[in-house]
């Protein structure tokens, strides 16, 4: 029976070329429109680390109290970075699974090779936590060890991109580097890695992972600058910034289990507590632990703008779909007479609503690979168009595409419903006597 | 013109009248928002700085090897810089208008002030920075030489500081609403005030996302006289007009050949900069344009195409008026009559859900309450589309031959 009304559905097309067609324009450009920008959509709104984001957590203090400090601060008044103190104390105290306090700074590399110029690059500082925290995939060597943070062993761990660039892609471990004019050995290469929303950093939503990933203990006892800073008070020299009430470093923890981040959410209430009762913070202290998911949404990764471009598109899909009820309605009607023969000759109501709307699921499909040629154009348009920050977001990947078909399809056969109903009511006499 | 029989046909045919209804009132409401976005966001991509945009390029430089000789090795540069044929004057600094980000903080007049007066970016300048800049200043005057500090970034140095400061107008107004700010205190979060000695009248922050942070906060600005001394600087550089190109050229062969340990980068004329930091927000505004257009021209086909189904099917109808003595252009004002009723309907029922959807978008975007008149504008676009766009079927109509009404009664 279905091949039966597919050779019916696609004859019944064919019948009638320039309405289908129309219809088939209208799905297309809803589609194509939406499906554009809910990729960029899609690519702010992603989980960077789908298989750990619930288990990731990242520590807030409320260390400026209610007067605030210098700066931005989250909508619950809050700064989503810690000072030097807090972080040295979260660190040492050990609380949580794996634990990495982390910030971004510029480095100088520089190259015995006199045809390397000296250039510069973001080098991230963190604890050996990191690595294995956020499942990073080395293509050769490891992390450093919580032993060289400790020990402050110049050591670093670089990406693929830097090893290709200065190393010709040979695995470079146990080869120097020399950094702001010092040498660091190098431990590992990092293979491919960049989550996207870089949920580590979001300085930087979209950015690229730094090139050089150091100790956070070296970076600290070489003063190299951070690049975020806000202070409670006008802040002075690097002595400030460390004892200070200065926020700058990025803190992240492991919980595996829901005991376990209850349990870390009591020891850092617990550490605020005994900040008041050392007299440092003068009020009680809120603190705040989210996850990965609720970091990124606290953040608002997904721009104002995606989200209004979706709005618009979808609400253009809508139209364009009502259009394309519209049309078939005119071409429901166009093949009263057709319809009622297969009446007279005994095909029931549901065999002919049945068969009408798998003509509107195949016009839908018509639409939807339309639509996904659309998209292609509005993606390749859009590539020209934004910030490589944006760009990083434009690639249109099997969901997408499934989105794309399963959208356009349910949406044409929900607008064929009407005039399909309306058809399959028709009295065939009433047609046939004006054949 | 009697609507009767207009209402009665419209009765029958329900379902396409309310389709052409719905579209036209949906467009209607995201025209309006969109057109309202749109608007907001290209005078945020326009908005003047105060600088003499057109001949000013920057550079960023990062010293490598000794901290202690970064101040004297800027200075070189500058002399350097100043002395090179074509530049009018340059200066090094923290940041500018349209980098993107830089030092801000909270300022007030009064010590020890529990809530802040105003909110402010910081520039660090010298005596160089105003003709450099272009800025124009309306009270008091221009650092002297001898007020440029060299800051050493010592708790003792900050406790001890007592500099003067020059202020864009909107901050002087902030701070000082009911009288002129020159001569007056601002507390920039040490310990001692600074004195205002000069109001500029227009210096934007540096900062380039709309509605993002510094936003709020565009017009204040503070010039204060540092001689920014840390590895990475910002060189600001204005050339003589039409001189802009061959300076940056020569500027950075100079700097490179004086002193080659250093990463000399982002070498950009400043409308470049402008261009490079709007990037996003020129895409936004086109797509959403783009759509918009897209979205009217498939409004007005879907009531060209229900408006020509509806002649198809009335065709004898029309015929029998059109015998019985109804002109062409009876026919044609009916359907032009017709549509109007929809798109009357439509506009009501869409200027309901504009508002609706803007005070959603206020609650979820924050964006800002639409102003009436849009609606007013927004209206009068969806009536006259319906009336283009039922043009055509109508004139399809009006040529029915009368004679029709004598065939296959």
């Amino acid at each position: 029976m279905f091949g039966y009304y597919t050779t019916l559905a696609i004859r019944g097309l064919r019948s009638q070329v320039a309405l289908t067609l129309l219809i088939i324009a209208a799905v297309g450009v809803g589609i194509g429109a939406s499906m554009t920008t809910l990729t960029v959509y899609r690519g702010m709104a992603a989980d960077p680390i789908p298989h750990k984001s619930a288990r990731l957590f990242r520590p807030q203090i409320d260390n400026f109290g209610p007067a605030g400090g210098m700066g931005p601060a989250g909508e619950d008044g809050l700064q989503d970075r810690l000072t030097y103190t807090d972080a040295i104390a979260l660190l040492q105290a050990h609380a949580a699974f794996r634990q990495a306090a982390m910030y971004a700074t510029g480095l100088v590399i520089t190259s015995a090779d006199p045809g390397h110029r000296p250039f510069d690059t973001y080098g991230r500082a963190t604890s050996a936590d990191f690595f294995a925290m956020f499942a990073v995939p080395f293509l050769y060597g490891t992390a450093w060890t919580t032993r060289d943070d400790s020990d402050h062993a110049r050591v670093i761990v670089i990406t693929r991109d830097l090893n290709d660039r200065f190393f010709g892609g040979a695995n470079s471990v146990g080869k120097a580097m020399t950094m702001n004019g010092e040498d660091y050995r190098i431990v590992g290469v990092l293979d491919r890695w960049q989550p996207l929303p870089r949920f580590y950093d979001l300085d930087a939503s979209f950015g690229r992972p730094e090139d050089v990933f150091l100790p956070f203990t070296v970076a600290v006892e070489h003063k190299m600058q951070f690049g975020n800073v806000n202070c409670k008070k006008a802040g002075a020299g690097w002595d400030d910034m460390v004892r200070g009430e200065c926020v700058w470093v990025h803190f992240w923890v492991e919980l595996p289990t829901d005991a376990a981040a209850a349990a870390y959410r009591r020891f850092l209430d617990s550490y605020a507590d005994e900040q008041r009762r050392s007299g440092r913070f003068q009020w009680q202290a809120r603190t705040r632990l989210r996850n990965v998911r609720e970091w990124l949404d606290y953040h608002h990764v997904v721009s104002t703008e995606a989200r209004i471009l979706v709005t618009v598109s979808f609400s253009f899909l809508f139209i364009c779909l009502l259009n394309a009820a519209g049309l078939m309605l005119a071409k429901l009607v166009g093949r009263a007479p057709d319809i009622s023969v297969r009446r007279a000759l005994g095909a029931s109501r549901r065999a002919i609503f049945a068969q009408c709307l798998l003509e509107a699921g195949l016009v839908g499909l018509a639409g939807g690979l339309l639509g996904l040629i659309l998209t292609g154009l509005g993606l390749s348009g859009l590539h020209a168009l934004v910030s490589d920050d944006v760009r990083v977001l434009l690639h249109l990947d099997a969901l997408d595409v499934g989105i794309a078909l399963v959208l356009a399809m349910l949406a044409t056969i929900v607008a064929g419903v009407y005039p399909t109903w309306r058809t399959a009511r028709l009295q065939p006499a009433s047609q046939l006597k004006t054949l | 013109m009697d609507i009767q029989p207009i209402l009665a046909a419209m009765r029958r045919n329900k379902f396409g009248a309310i389709l052409i209804c719905i579209q036209m009132a949906i467009t209607l409401a995201v025209l309006c928002n969109a057109i309202f976005v749109i608007e907001q966001r290209s005078a945020w991509i326009q908005r003047p700085t105060g600088v003499d945009e057109p001949n000013i390029f920057t550079m960023r430089n990062k010293w490598i090897g000794e901290p202690e000789q970064d101040a004297a090795r800027t200075k070189r540069d500058l002399a350097a810089l100043r002395g090179l044929a074509g530049v009018a004057d340059a200066y090094a600094s923290n940041s500018y208008p349209l980098l993107g980000g830089g030092d801000s903080g909270n300022l007030g007049i009064h010590a020890d002030q529990r809530h802040p007066t105003a909110t402010a970016s910081d520039y660090f300048a010298d005596d160089h920075a105003l003709r450099t800049l272009g800025l124009k200043l309306v009270a008091g005057r221009n650092f002297s030489a001898s007020e440029v500090i060299d800051p050493t970034f010592a708790a003792e140095f900050f406790a001890r500081l007592q500099t003067v400061v020059i202020v864009s107008q909107p901050l002087a107004q902030a701070l000082y609403p009911h009288e002129s700010a020159v001569g007056k205190p601002v507390y920039l979060g040490i310990p001692h005030p600074a004195t205002i000695v000069g109001v500029v009248e227009r210096l934007e922050g540096p900062y380039t996302r709309a509605g993002g942070y510094g936003s709020s906060f565009m017009g204040n600005s503070v010039l204060i006289p540092f001689r920014y001394a840390v590895p990475e600087i910002v060189y600001i550089v204005r050339a003589q007009p039409g001189r802009l190109a061959g300076v940056m050229r020569d500027a950075q062969r100079l700097l490179t050949n004086a002193d080659p340990l250093r990463v000399l980068r982002d070498v950009n004329a400043m409308s470049d900069t402008r261009r490079e930091s709007h990037r996003d927000d020129y895409a936004f505004v086109l797509v959403l344009a783009a759509v918009c257009i897209i979205m009217l021209a498939v409004t007005a086909l879907g009531i060209v195409g229900l408006t020509s189904y509806w002649v198809t099917q009335r065709r004898r109808q029309i015929g029998i008026r059109r015998a019985l003595g109804g002109t062409r252009i009876d026919i044609l004002r009916y359907f032009q009559t017709e549509n109007l009723l929809i798109a009357v309907m439509a506009t009501l029922f869409g200027c309901a859900l504009t508002v609706g959807f803007n005070l959603w978008a206020v609650s979820t975007f924050e964006m800002a309450r639409l102003p009436y008149h849009y609606l007013a504008f927004g209206g009068a676009t969806i009536l006259l589309l319906g009336q283009i766009a039922a043009f055509w079927p109508a004139l399809r109509a009006s040529l029915v031959p009368p004679a029709l009404a004598t065939r296959s009664v």
